[in-house]
């Protein structure tokens, strides 16, 4: 069993001032979880840039590449045909099936990249830290191993209630959640 | 007050709403029992889709011989139909790759129904150049593999890649492919939303369907960043595919069809004919579901602009068009343009000294309905209207049928030998296989509203607090109790607050 703390908001913007300043005071910040992409708060919570725009890329080269490739094969050397003398490396004809292949392959490689990075599963055995967070409420989530004393976690709590939280709640789940950091890039 | 708060635009969500509300509403119609409305319409769709099936099924058993083509037009009813439906797959993927970058916030509203409307529409646009090919079970050969048709070894029969004809196969396969990543990539939050307030077999499903998504930082981190990227590869995309659909008409050597103007005038037809059945939907769907918050009239003028400017850029395309025929001193080309086209028994044939061109109402038609009716949204109360709206949706679906029928068969049914002039009429296999299109799609459109999420909810959400209309509301009061001015919705200029900040 693993211990989460869930500090719920009833808004974005006390969720975003109070991951700002928790950070600034150093407090170690497990996630943070929004039923919306709340801007700037994965700048505040120090995430790193995804590189997906990367994978993207050269995925993209690979459709590039492929399309090129086959069409240069099947009708430059495996099965060169004369249209009226014109070359059989036409080069401008290859251009729709490049392009397309190129928007394909880029968006199938990224798509799946994107699902694979967030582990994501038809069989997922998904384990919320609290059932409206997709709904209405923002959660600042902290993993009780980092505050293992009562007297850290009673004042951790106080601390969120002065930040404007309007509730807090223990959470145990089977599944251990990686943060933020390990989500890596 | 945070956030920007627009001055001159109208909210685009009413209501009050707050957040739980928007989950609410949405989420409603997904976790009651179907309605008897739903029920009726969805009898009706699937029944209208059986004719559809069993006019196809008719067609693979007979062949292509129960169609009312000729040696001389060999493209006709499904090449239209096939055109007309690629062209209403173009609104959902303009809505949410174009107005994604250009950051429209209207599209989050209309988003989802429209590009679920794509991949509907290209699941039956995608039908009739297959049942086309008249044997259905050969259709891999466009593929290019490596196969034994040509010799031995490697030495295989390639599909021509000089040929538009192939190109469209790319074109139309990755459309579908990627505008359905698109769609079910925005699904997943909404997905999970829907999750989180069920319980038993519900949740068991769309947690399947969120694929287990939370909404951590760093899900929506690369949700934003792929969605960018997705929307910025989907915008020359949409480009592309009626662009490439044009070539097959373009390249080719028929007066009529053999015109640089096509792919740009394809492309604005398509958009213009996508958002007239995105409306033709919603102003349904808004109704009935109770959408009125979240699809505002606001969303309806916004979409009634593009429809006056695509239907602007067609209609001057037609002109142009008609203009380059009599221009070129091309006999074959203006044969086409005034003797199969224009030359009504009325006025133009009378006029020119023509006999009437055979299918001269249907030029006629097209005119009418894409480009004279339109212009009525250059006024403001006629964009607003619901009414007018409506109508001018069903026209506009009409006209842009007619364009393609025009294009189509009044350049083939009578060609440079006059012995071959032929008529074309439609029998009631191919008036089947058309109407059970008309079918399937709405179908699978009821399925949708009925099983998902038919507004974009995390999309709106985010939208909230710089369109909703107490968020403008509040901007301005604060602004009026600090400069005495009413500025009315939205307060004052951005330009005012700004100096105000400093």
């Amino acid at each position: 069993m693993y211990k989460y703390l869930v500090g719920l908001f009833d808004d974005e913007e006390p969720l975003l001032a109070a991951v700002r300043s928790l950070k600034n005071e150093g407090v170690k910040i497990h996630d943070a979880v929004t039923p919306f992409p709340v801007h700037g708060l994965e700048h505040a919570l120090g995430c790193k840039e995804t590189k997906l725009h990367t994978a993207g890329f050269l995925f993209g080269a690979f459709g590039t590449t492929l399309a090129l490739s086959v069409m240069t094969l099947a009708s430059v050397v495996d099965w060169p045909n004369n249209f009226g003398g014109k070359p059989a490396f036409a080069l401008p004809s290859f251009i729709p099936i490049t392009f397309e292949l190129t928007v394909l392959c880029a968006s199938i490689g990224m798509v799946v990249a994107y699902y694979l990075r967030n582990n994501f599963s038809v069989f997922a055995d998904t384990e919320v830290y609290d059932e409206r967070l997709t709904s209405d409420r923002f959660g600042v989530i902290f993993n009780l191993a980092d505050f293992e004393s009562e007297e850290e976690q009673e004042k951790l709590v106080s601390k969120l209630r002065s930040l404007g939280v309007v509730e807090t709640k223990i959470r145990e789940t089977r599944n251990y959640k990686p943060n933020y950091d390990e989500q890596a890039p | 007050m945070s956030g920007y708060t627009s001055p001159v635009r109208d909210p685009l969500i009413t209501g009050s709403k707050t957040y739980t509300d928007i989950s609410n509403d949405i989420c409603g119609p997904v976790e009651s029992p179907p309605t008897p409305l739903f029920l009726i319409g969805f009898l009706i769709s699937a029944t209208v889709a059986g004719v559809g099936v069993l006019s196809i099924a008719w067609t693979i058993w007979k062949g292509i011989g129960t169609w009312g083509l000729n040696k001389t037009i060999g493209w006709a009813w499904d090449i239209t139909n096939f055109v007309w439906w690629v062209g209403i797959g173009h609104a959902g993927t303009l809505i949410s790759a174009i107005l994604l970058i250009f950051r429209q916030k209207w599209r989050t509203g209309v988003n989802r129904a429209a590009e679920a409307m794509t991949i509907f529409a290209v699941i039956c646009a995608g039908l009739f150049p297959l049942i086309h090919m008249g044997r259905l079970w050969n259709a891999f050969f466009i593929f290019p593999y490596p196969n034994s048709r040509g010799g031995e070894g490697l030495n295989s029969l390639w599909p021509n890649f000089n040929s538009p004809l192939l190109w469209d196969v790319f074109a139309i396969s990755t459309y579908f492919t990627v505008s359905l990543l698109f769609w079910y990539t925005g699904l997943l939050p909404d997905f999970a939303t829907i999750r989180d307030r069920a319980s038993g077999l519900r949740r068991k499903i769309y947690n399947a369907l969120s694929f287990g998504w939370t909404g951590t930082a760093k899900q929506w981190q690369r949700f934003e960043s792929l969605s960018l990227i997705l929307a910025g590869l989907c915008t020359p995309l949409v480009l592309s595919v009626h662009s490439i659909v044009s070539f097959d008409f373009a390249t080719s050597v028929i007066p009529g069809w053999h015109t640089t103007i096509f792919p740009p005038y394809f492309v604005a037809g398509a958009i213009f004919s996508g958002f007239a059945m995105v409306l033709t939907l919603m102003l349904i769907a808004r109704v009935v579901m109770n959408l009125q918050d979240y699809i505002t009239i606001a969303h309806i003028e916004s979409m009634n602009k593009v429809i006056l400017m695509t239907g602007s850029i067609v209609g001057v395309a037609y002109l142009t068009e008609l203009f380059m025929a009599f221009y070129s001193g091309n006999v074959y080309e203006q044969f086409v343009f005034q003797n199969n086209r224009i030359a009504d028994p009325f006025i133009f044939g009378p006029m020119m000294g023509v006999p009437a061109a055979p299918y001269w109402w249907a030029y006629w038609a097209m005119m009418t309905c894409n480009v004279i009716s339109p212009q009525i949204f250059w006024f403001k109360k006629m964009r607003r209207s619901i009414a007018v709206t409506f109508i001018m949706s069903i026209f506009i679906n009409i006209g842009m049928w007619f364009e393609r029928f025009v294009i189509i068969v009044t350049s083939v049914h009578r060609d440079f030998i006059p012995s071959s002039w032929s008529y074309y009429s439609p029998t009631w296999v191919e008036v089947g296989i058309y109407v059970g299109t008309i079918g399937i799609f709405m179908t699978l459109f009821l399925l949708f509203c009925k099983f998902f999420p038919v507004v974009a909810i995390a999309e709106v959400k985010s939208i909230l607090k710089s369109m909703g209309d107490q968020y403008l509301a509040k901007q301005a009061e604060e602004d009026k109790a600090e400069t005495g001015i009413d500025y009315g919705l939205g307060g004052a200029s951005p330009a005012f607050r700004k100096d105000k900040d400093e």
